[in-house]
């Protein structure tokens, strides 16, 4: 019953978003006008069944009804409940209900609380946003339906792939989820200020928490996606340019992109034309990214769904949406005026010239992820891997850490660089005196060379902002951007510190040997067998001691899960202020020796310290500017009513 | 004299790994006594394709086929041969796929040209813009 329940729930919802977009479009037309008060209920309507819908699978899961084939295939009555919960969302059906679930609430939500856009506009940006919903729930329900029933029951699950059952992994999905989604929102905005030719600074504004939203969570969710790659793949590794990777970045350069060109547009009223491209760009990668990771086009770790048919779909909701807002785009583009002029040296020219650039890594990020699908199509295989992102995107990432070292202090319209010239000395000096020391110490390659270097200058020139501002008073938005500069640079200095000072050894070692990584001795004390829910694991007990510190018990894992079978490694981390041991329990090499891997990854934790600064600084600018926004619709709201009083 | 002996310690040796029911290649999981030969051959393996896996390098990985090429790749470092020439030694065995840096032929130019071309329309953007401004 439970299952049809949700069946039915998301066909109205799927109907609800076909209403919406009618009502919404047909309302835009001299003779539809008596619709346009139905665009907003409905929203918020369909946005709560697919709620229900959702819930109604999550519930599902957690009962373990193995009479629903989803159920059946990606649960086990023995795995723990969190991990049943996150199986709900770990797979490709439900994977997609949470994304409409989403879509249809943020849908809902918009419909609820935004009333500065003129109204023609909002129902050109709910009908929108029901047009691309449309598309997914079509998806869901002919090709993916998480609710198909299973005759007979099966009498177990089939599990999860051990290598999810993590809480990283649990929560991982779902945050980028809302970051694709929250750029739907973005997408539908665009549209509508597109087709009602409202494209000004009320429209940025209205924007700007969605794409503030959407990267906050995007921000965290490919930190947290790295960290979970690092510690639970049993390399160290924390970044391979692998295309699942490039998946989540690619929607994340756009939105960065966005963000930025947003707060021009909303401040400034310039940069129309590029702002709403963004836009449009910026879901269109999110899109992009869903089709790679859920086609299973590529397959790689994270891509657990194979199936052209599927692939084929998605492809054609992409032609459709993306194509649709170009075309649209192409249409208006003579209307839509670039807005307000500036001077290159400016707050504005800085701005644009990092939107450039970002937008070339982007191009870059894109292309290089997508030239072996079309090399293979022509019958070749190739590999684009680290040796071919990091040189080429630090094209244009490192003219852009510059840049961004020097635009904030800049004002908008017309400045000088001889105005911030003395300022930017001490950064400047900085730079070169670690260049110097870098070089006479020690012997790094050249991109962590210069990722050192621009770190320590940027970190300095990312808190020049404040200076001469009384910090009590100094506005949240400011602080959000110093921030979430600073952890640019915290996060470069980690992740050139790694690359340059990392490092490595791999030894078969007795019980009772020691092993000398870096600063630490790694002392294996025994193996013991242990066990846990689903699986059983060897366990290595080893101390490990920094210089002459105290020592620290570190315990890796081998283990083996049973259901599905498969091994995998559970690495042991000690984490200091300055880095963090790595320890793995390999294979047993024979002759009671075990093959153990050790990491020194000097200040490594500076990746993903950068990475929630980078996040907790648009919090910051986000908390900043809704409560500006609210004071501003608050006052509004006051001299209205005064108005009605005086009119009587 | 010290290449040739290195080898011939390899040689023999193995047959001492080979009664394991199975026996990792020699340098799968041991390193090169040469800290600086060691770092040569880990850059080289960072950058070549685990055939087995999915998205690894043969630094990742855990399947015998990476450690029988880091064996591989260990043992031609410590004999001398520059990384190039193993990785050019790799590629025709196994084809372009086993390398993640792109050489530039017939097939793959596109992934070089698209850089430049970008560079030069960034350039392009930006001068238009602001000549445009600054009138």
């Amino acid at each position: 019953m439970m299952a049809e329940f949700g069946l039915a729930a998301l066909w109205l919802a799927a109907a609800l978003a076909g209403l919406q977009l009618i009502a919404g479009s047909l309302a835009l037309t001299s003779r539809g006008q008596g619709l346009a008060g139905m665009v907003r209920p409905v929203a918020v309507v369909q946005g709560a069944l697919a709620l229900v819908a959702f819930v109604v699978l999550v519930v599902l899961f957690c009962q373990t009804d193995l009479s629903v084939k989803l159920v059946a295939m990606n649960s086990h009555s023995a795995k723990p409940l969190i991990y049943k919960l996150a199986g709900a969302w770990g797979n490709h059906e439900g994977s997609m209900l949470l994304w409409v679930t989403v879509m249809g609430l943020a849908g809902g939500f918009v419909a609820l609380v935004e009333k500065r856009l003129p109204e023609p506009t909002m129902l050109a940006t709910l009908a929108g946003q029901a047009f691309v919903s449309l598309g997914f729930y079509a998806f869901l329900l002919v090709s993916s339906n998480p609710f198909e029933r299973l005759d007979p029951p099966a009498a177990e699950g089939q599990g999860l792939n051990p290598l999810l059952q993590d809480m990283g992994l649990a929560f991982h999905p779902p945050t980028l989820y809302l970051g694709y989604v929250g750029l739907s929102v973005a997408f539908s905005f665009a549209i509508g200020a597109l087709i009602t030719r409202e494209v000004g600074p009320a429209f940025a504004r209205a924007m700007r928490p969605w794409v503030m939203g959407a990267w906050i969570f995007l921000t965290i969710g490919i930190t947290a996606g790295s960290y979970w790659a690092y510690y639970e793949l049993g390399w160290g590794g924390w970044w391979f340019w692998d295309p699942v990777e490039n998946a989540s970045l690619m929607p994340w350069l756009a939105a960065t992109a966005l963000l930025h060109s947003a707060s021009v547009l909303a401040s400034r009223n310039a940069l129309r034309a590029w702002t709403v491209m963004l836009g449009v760009v910026a879901f269109s990668m999110s899109m992009v990214g869903t089709f790679l990771v859920r086609s299973g086009i590529l397959t790689s770790v994270h891509a657990f769904a194979v199936d052209p048919e599927r692939g084929t779909f998605i492809l054609a909701l992409l032609a459709i949406n993306i194509g649709g807002a170009l075309t649209l785009f192409a249409l208006r583009a003579a209307t839509v005026t670039e807005g307000e002029r500036f001077a290159l040296v400016s707050r504005e020219g800085a701005l644009v010239f990092n939107n450039v650039m970002l937008s070339a890594i982007l191009g870059i990020v894109l292309f290089g992820t997508l030239y072996p699908l079309v090399a293979e199509a022509m019958g070749a295989k190739v590999s684009v891997g680290p040796p071919y992102f990091n040189p080429m995107s630090a094209i244009f990432f490192v003219p852009m850490l510059i840049v961004l070292a020097v635009g904030p202090l800049l004002r908008w319209r017309r400045d000088s660089f001889a105005r911030v010239r003395l300022g930017l000395l001490l950064p400047a000096l900085l730079v070169v005196a670690v260049a110097i020391g870098l070089a006479i110490v020690a012997n790094v390659g050249v991109l962590p060379f210069l990722g050192l270097a621009l770190a320590a200058g940027l970190a300095v020139a990312s808190l020049l902002p404040l200076r001469g501002r009384r910090l009590t008073r100094t506005p949240l938005a400011v602080w959000g951007m110093v921030v979430a500069h600073f952890g640019v640079a915290v996060a470069l200095f980690g992740m050139a510190s790694e690359s340059a000072f990392s490092v490595e050894k791999l030894v078969a070692a007795r019980v009772g040997d020691t092993t000398q990584a870096g600063p630490w001795q790694v002392k294996l004390e025994r193996i013991d067998p242990v066990a846990g829910p689903n699986w059983t694991a060897l366990e290595a007990k080893m101390t490990a001691r920094y210089g002459q510190g105290a020592p620290v018990e570190v315990h890796p894992q081998s283990r083996f899960f049973w259901a599905p079978p498969q091994q995998t490694t559970e690495s042991a981390l000690v984490t200091r202020w300055n880095g963090q041991l790595y320890a793995v329990l390999g294979e047993e090499a024979g002759g009671g020796r075990w093959q153990l891997r050790l990491w020194w990854k000097p200040f490594v934790t500076f990746i993903w310290y950068g990475g929630l600064l980078i996040a907790l600084g648009g919090l910051l600018a986000l908390l900043g500017r809704t409560a500006s926004d609210i004071r501003r619709f608050v006052a509004r709201g006051k001299i209205a009513e005064r108005r009605m009083e005086q009119g009587r | 004299m010290k290449r040739i002996v290195l080898i011939l310690a390899m040689l023999l040796a193995f047959p001492a790994f080979a009664q394991d029911s199975l026996p990792p290649a020699p340098y799968a999981y041991r390193q090169l006594d040469d800290p600086e030969q060691e770092a040569k051959a880990q850059e080289l393996m960072e950058t070549l394709r685990c055939l087995k896996c999915q998205s690894q390098s043969i630094a990742d990985s855990d399947a015998p086929m990476a450690g029988d090429m880091r064996s591989q790749v260990r043992m031609r470092i410590a004999a001398g041969e520059e990384p190039a020439a193993i990785r050019a030694w790799l590629v025709e065995r196994y084809g372009d796929y086993v390398s993640y840096a792109p050489r530039v032929t017939s097939l793959t130019w596109p992934l070089f040209a698209v850089p430049l071309f970008l560079v030069t329309l960034a350039a392009v953007l930006l001068r238009r813009r602001f000549a445009r401004a600054s009138k």
